[in-house]
């Protein structure tokens, strides 16, 4: 059973993308939308914690809201970029999703 | 496949209503279907038709009137977040003695019961809020 973690909260602000990186299972997917994208730039003091997630689990990004903070192309390698469509793609690929609020 | 989609934010608030709507208007483009639009906690003001933006910004309560009348989506605003926040339809209006309605076209009042019947009825539930 693969899940969709969808983060819209800076790790910087929230716990919640904390919280989904302590929670999610090997195999699952984890999606970056809205104020969550800043956790996809590499430096910061959260990168670590993505680039170990990413040993196990696909990391992706809602590119628009990335481009929308002027971070496009800022995301770490191995992070996958996504537009709506895909967005859709991963809820119906997955078998279940939890967003993290 | 088909999706129930709960809102739980309201509009220009922060950005989940604009991301609630870019979801539902591309899972249609994609061919699935939209079982049921819930409304939520303050996502209730995404029912309002007395919102007025200014003129060079994005209009998130008609667009989403836009698209149920497009597309025949079933928008269903919380009654009890809705009376809260003064989101009423004419029967509630009329029921507790106001003196005006705000509810927008293609939006309808319910209960958390319709949110429960989404669930089990569709393949995802996609849940979007503050």
């Amino acid at each position: 059973m693969a899940m969709l973690h969808i983060v819209n909260k800076s790790p910087f602000e929230r716990v919640a993308f904390d919280s989904c990186l302590a929670h999610a299972s090997a195999g699952d997917s984890i999606l970056m939308i809205e104020d969550a994208v800043v956790g996809a730039v590499d430096g910061s003091s959260f990168s670590g914690k993505v680039k170990a997630a990413m040993s196990d689990k696909t990391v992706y990004v809602l590119g628009a809201d990335l481009a929308a903070r002027g971070l496009e192309g800022k995301a770490m390698d191995g992070i996958v970029s996504v537009d709506y469509a895909g967005f859709v793609d991963l809820t119906a690929n997955n078998d279940t999703t939890q967003s993290w609020l | 496949m088909k999706y129930t989609i709960m809102v739980n934010e309201g509009p220009y608030q922060h950005q989940s209503a604009d991301t609630a709507l870019q979801f539902t208007r591309a899972a249609l483009e994609k061919g699935h279907e939209i079982f049921r639009v819930f409304f939520y906690h303050d996502g209730v003001n995404n029912g309002t038709r007395l919102s007025v933006p200014p003129a060079d910004d994005r209009l998130i309560q008609k667009s989403w009137s836009e698209l149920a009348e497009k597309h025949g989506l079933d928008l269903v605003i919380c009654i009890a977040a809705a009376q809260r926040r003064g989101l009423m339809d004419a029967d509630e209006a009329k029921r507790q003695g106001l003196d005006a309605n705000n509810i927008a076209p293609g939006f309808r009042i319910s209960g958390l019961g319709q949110l429960v019947e989404g669930g089990i009825q569709s393949d995802r539930l996609v849940v979007f809020g503050d």
